[in-house]
């Protein structure tokens, strides 16, 4: 797809990152380009958040760079809104904003950081809401939602941004299983409309279905990525054969 | 079940009628049988006495509700503004959240009624030229700076009480530090503590006689100016019956709001 010339749109080299004594992060290499949807997978506590929360500058990192577009947006100096203008980060709880409406939800950060007037906002936010299901619900507070509404709405919020990357933290997790389905189908749509997504998942079908490339996080590295069709079933690492085969056991590929 | 329990709420509401209107009656009978009743009424009671005061102290207590007024509303902003300020990240703002937190230990710490005497005399006192000398004036910003002080906090734990989530995500959507406070943050906790709010209200209803000790002329002021003349304490129930015809409804009302709000939580995180 993308040639190995063409500069990418994130690139990490060598992230540290540790909550105080804890190590999380002890190196973390990974290249995503224009276009790629990389799916990150690794047992609980491996970092998988943490690695997304970095990159949105959520988190501070201890060392390493982090690169959008070929820029260092860890360096020094850095407006750090104007780069969280660039991408969105959707969140395993939704975190949508309880005392605004879906509508005020969604065209909160056109209005306020992107400038764009309320009119056209709400335009844009009304057609997007309407492309995922949520056209009746534009009005309604999120306490009325259902979870997988919920996550749309929330998807809808990072999308109104238009965002260069997306990057989504086990989006599925706090559904219901009847659920997840139609969070899945979401994202799926947005894979083919060519949206550069980095997603943290314990949901290695979707990762197999979905993903351009798979990441295996162990011990504060990427221990092993490639195609999901290599990474999750013919895993090279002794560690991500345990992993998978764990899953498997608990009936979740 | 229901039946049940509207038929015993029935019951329970006539058995509480019929005790209250017992006690009371055995209090009151009790009261104007004893023989003191007649010094306790000339002195306390006088209806003479009581049409003789009220004139001026209505005329005080009309003074106590705009300084109530006022000095409310400026609680309510300075307070939150300090609380702003307190919460604020970053090292740049080390100095400012400084003197937030040097600003609340100071008013906390010292006793409302100090305060009000030493700006209310000390600094028209100073005789600096441009600063304003009424004691009306110091009185209510004194009031206005204690109560700050405390609103401040309750301004705080609302703030502390809205998840950190909130502010990542408003953060992560591109939102200055400001701007998700102001949109994100700031209307969840200032929803969260409207009951401790409104019971900061109802003391402050009751706290603006304070600055009589300034000479300030308000209802308890011309009371006691009644008294002085008089020696008879009318003018004193008299100041008495004007505070209690709003700070019960005031505190009848927030108990009711906080109940309320109660209820919408816990339905809320059912
Ligand atoms: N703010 C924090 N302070 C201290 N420790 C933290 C913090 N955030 C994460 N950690 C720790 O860092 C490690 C990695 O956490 P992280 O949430 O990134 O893992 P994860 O791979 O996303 O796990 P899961 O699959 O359960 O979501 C964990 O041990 C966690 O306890
Ligand atoms: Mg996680």
């Amino acid at each position: 797809m993308t040639g190995d010339h063409a500069v990418a749109r994130l690139r990490l080299d060598g992230v540290h990152k540790r909550f105080g004594a804890k190590v999380v992060l002890e190196g973390i290499d990974l290249v995503v380009h224009e276009h790629e949807v990389v799916c990150l997978i690794g047992p609980s506590g491996c970092g998988k958040s943490t690695l997304l929360r970095c990159v949105d500058l959520l988190e501070r990192i201890d060392r390493g760079r982090i690169l959008l577009d070929g820029r260092d947006i860890t360096a020094r100096g850095i407006d750090t809104n104007a780069v969280r203008k660039r991408m969105a980060i959707v969140f395993q709880s939704f975190n949508l904003f309880p005392h605004l409406s879906v509508l005020d939800n969604v065209t909160l950060a056109p209005r306020k950081a992107h400038g764009v007037r309320r009119s056209q906002a709400e335009a844009k936010a009304r057609d997007l809401l309407g492309r995922f299901g949520l056209a009746d619900k534009a009005d309604e507070y999120p306490e009325r939602l259902s979870g997988g509404q919920q996550q749309r709405a929330a998807i809808v919020r990072a999308l109104t941004i238009d965002p260069d990357l997306l990057l989504l933290d086990e989006v599925t997790s706090a559904l219901d299983p009847e659920l997840v389905g139609e969070v899945l189908a979401v994202i799926r749509e947005l894979a083919r409309s060519g949206m550069t997504m980095v997603l943290a998942t314990h949901e290695m079908g979707f990762a197999r279905d979905v993903a351009d490339r798979v990441c295996f996080l162990h011990e504060g590295r990427v221990l092993e990525s490639g195609p999901p069709a290599q990474v999750l079933r013919d895993p090279t690492q002794e560690r991500t054969r345990q992993f998978l085969s764990r899953i498997i056991d608990a009936g979740r590929l | 079940m229901r039946g049940w329990l509207a038929e015993e709420g029935a019951k329970g509401a006539s058995v509480a009628a019929l005790s209250t209107v017992a006690v009371f009656g055995l209090a009151v009978w009790a009261v104007l049988r004893s023989e003191n009743w007649d010094a306790v009424q000339s002195q306390f009671f006088n209806p003479e006495n009581f049409a003789e005061a009220w004139p001026d102290v209505l005329q005080g207590f009309w003074l106590d509700l705009r300084m109530f007024a006022i000095a409310q509303i400026a609680i309510l902003v300075f307070a939150l503004l300090v609380a702003v300020v307190r919460s604020l990240r970053g090292p740049a703002f080390l100095p400012v959240r400084l003197l937030a937190v040097l600003y609340i230990d100071l008013f906390r710490g010292v006793p409302l009624i100090l305060a009000i005497l030493l700006f209310g005399f000390g600094v028209p006192a100073l005789d600096l030229p441009g600063v304003p000398r009424s004691p009306l004036f110091w009185g209510v910003t004194t009031l206005v700076l204690s109560y700050s002080a405390y609103t401040a906090e309750v301004y705080r734990s609302g703030i502390d009480s809205v998840p950190e989530s909130q502010r990542s995500s408003a953060r992560s959507l591109g939102l200055t530090q400001w701007q998700s406070l102001r949109y994100a943050v700031l209307p969840q906790a200032v929803r969260n503590v409207v009951p401790a709010l409104l019971n900061g209200l109802v003391s402050l209803q009751k706290d603006v006689a304070l600055v009589s000790v300034l000479g300030v002329r308000e209802a308890v002021r011309e009371a006691q100016i009644y008294t002085s003349l008089t020696f008879n304490y009318t003018s004193y129930v008299a100041a008495t019956v004007l505070f209690l015809l709003i700070s019960v409804p005031a505190a009848r009302f927030a108990d009711w709001y906080s109940a309320r709000d109660r209820a919408r939580r816990s339905q809320m995180a059912a």
